[in-house]
């Protein structure tokens, strides 16, 4: 993990970890961003992605490790008011319209911005004379943002902001929110779309099982991503053998044919027909983002972590 | 202030819920009062007991009100929501205990105003020394509805609340009669806080106020529901 210089300035997190019984829920996360980053956090349900969102708003205590929000601890943050949250559930007040949802939050905040702006910007103008009870799903999930952007926090974490939105409403949102992180805040957000992480966010971490297993530029996971795989008939050859092959990352058998995962599937190729001219029914693709995503994240541990290595 | 303000409202809106604090009481204590005007009860003229009986009844529903909101705010999950502004737990709590008295006011007025209607008579202090012992013994319910707000499900909290308040109110005589008089029962009962909030009127009429074992009963009751309280609410917004 490189730490960057004004890492006391960012959000840093050591060694964080927390079990719900005998779930290990997330297990020794280190992670820091800088200010005005844009970072995804990109894992499949169950990854530990909400935890640590929690553990970084103060909600959930951690078993080990610790938080620091722009040099002070969870708890100081949000009291002085520099972070804004939208969380999974959030049923808004009753008895409210939005309108009055958005400005009540705003006083809060020390300095919040202009409610009427707020709800322009976050698409919630047209019903804020509306009753917080009594909206869609993607109005609910714009009020919410407006709850967590009226603030004018210095980090917004967003845990699964667009679940459950459909495909318009999900481009109307990061629509939104780039126009706001053009203001030098410092975002977090959670997700399982890919195409997500991939075009909002500066940089990917990819979490599994309570751990990171890839962190770099979205760019880079991207291309880590999109591997080409090579498939091929050929009998009686050791997995691992293949495994080793320059360009290669991973090797797998499936009976007489192997797939092999590759960075480089040019030299690859290449090795493979010079190891083993055997070799019949070669097969190039371009892999897929979910396969890869799925390899990233299904992986075990120990190769999730050469694989990071790898991409560097 | 804001806060403050929209709490007020967010109750005020609740019309059903606000109708039956306000109503309910006055229609019971018509009913129920203006053919015993001349009765002596308890020590005391019975409209008087009942005004004060209902009084206190109103405003246990109200201040107990409060419960219900943070429950709703609960199952939706807003108050996870509340936690990660800079709002802090006591400011909204304070919030919430004003607005709940500022709703029982009304109804203690109503009743006040029921009652000179049918020919209570206090002077200027005794009906403010009457408030003031209905606004202290009230505390400890406005600390049990906390409690149920924040640990019964949304979906039960309704009769969680109007049963306390029920239950309260039948032990503490609100409904016009006592389930004992002495004995042991009787000692159990004075350990009620409901107990003295009913004996709010008559006590000022007759000798200036609660005696210190009024004022025992309210602050132990609160002594011990205020970390309760704050127990139940970290059960609340921890998510283990």
């Amino acid at each position: 993990m490189t730490i960057t210089a004004d890492a006391g300035q960012g959000i840093v997190l050591s060694g964080l970890s927390k079990s719900y019984g005998p779930v290990r829920a997330v297990r020794g996360l280190d992670l820091t961003i800088a200010p005005g980053e844009t970072v995804a956090m990109l894992g499949p349900n169950g990854a530990g992605k909400t935890t640590t969102i929690d553990m970084i708003l103060g909600l959930t205590r951690p078993d080990k490790g610790t938080v620091s929000i722009f040099g002070s601890p969870p708890a100081v943050a949000v009291r002085d008011g520099w972070v804004g949250a939208m969380l999974q559930a959030g049923a808004p007040l009753d008895h409210l319209r939005v309108r009055e949802l958005v400005k009540v939050m705003a006083s809060y905040y020390p300095h919040p911005l202009d409610v009427a702006e707020v709800l322009r910007v976050t698409g919630a103008s047209d019903f804020a004379g509306q009753w917080t009870t009594k909206l869609s799903g993607g109005q609910a999930q714009r009020v919410r943002f407006a709850a967590a952007l009226v603030g004018d926090p210095d980090l917004l974490l967003l845990d699964e902001p667009t679940a459950g939105i459909d495909v318009e409403g999900r481009r109307d949102f990061w629509q939104a929110m780039r126009a706001v992180t053009q203001q030098g805040k410092t975002v977090v957000f959670a997700t399982h779309y890919l195409e997500e992480a991939d075009a909002y966010a500066d940089r990917i971490v990819l979490i599994a099982r309570g751990q990171i297993v890839a962190d770099g530029p979205a760019t880079e996971i991207k291309a880590q991503a999109t591997a080409r795989t090579i498939r091929a008939t050929l009998p009686g050859v050791d997995a691992r053998a293949l495994g080793t092959l320059p360009g290669v990352r991973s090797a797998q058998r499936h009976g007489d044919s192997v797939v092999l995962s590759c960075t480089d599937a040019d030299a690859a190729l290449a090795a493979l027909l010079g190891a083993f001219p055997a070799t019949r029914d070669i097969e190039v693709t371009g892999g897929s983002l979910e396969a890869a995503f799925l390899e990233l994240t299904t992986a075990d541990a120990d190769a999730g972590h050469q694989v990071m290595e790898t991409a560097r | 202030m804001t806060h403050f303000r929209y709490e007020i409202l967010r109750m005020l809106r609740n019309r059903m819920f606000y109708g039956i604090t306000l109503g309910l009481p006055l229609v019971l204590f018509y009913a129920i009062a203006s053919g015993q005007r001349h009765v002596i009860f308890d020590g005391t003229s019975f409209p008087l007991y009942f005004m004060t009986a209902m009084a206190v009844y109103g405003s246990m529903y109200a201040v107990v009100a409060p419960g219900a909101r943070i429950a709703r705010d609960r199952s939706g999950g807003w108050i996870r929501q509340l936690r990660v502004t800079p709002l802090r737990v006591r400011t909204d709590l304070a919030a919430k205990v004003a607005a709940a008295y500022l709703l029982a006011l009304p109804t203690v007025v109503l009743l006040y105003l029921a009652g000179a209607s049918i020919g209570v008579h206090l002077d200027a202090a005794q009906w403010l020394r009457m408030t003031g012992l209905i606004v202290a013994g009230l505390v400890p319910f406005v600390v049990m509805g906390f409690i149920l707000g924040y640990l019964v499900p949304v979906d039960a909290l309704a009769a969680a609340l109007g049963g306390l308040v029920v239950l309260f109110a039948l032990l503490g005589g609100v409904f016009g009669f006592q389930l004992a008089t002495s004995g042991p029962l009787f000692d159990v009962l004075k350990g009620l806080p409901s107990y003295w909030l009913v004996q709010a009127g008559r006590t000022t009429v007759m000798g200036g106020g609660w005696p210190a074992e009024a004022w025992i009963v309210i602050a132990l009751w609160t002594a011990v529901l205020i970390p309760a309280a704050a127990l139940a609410y970290r059960r609340a917004t921890s998510r283990v």
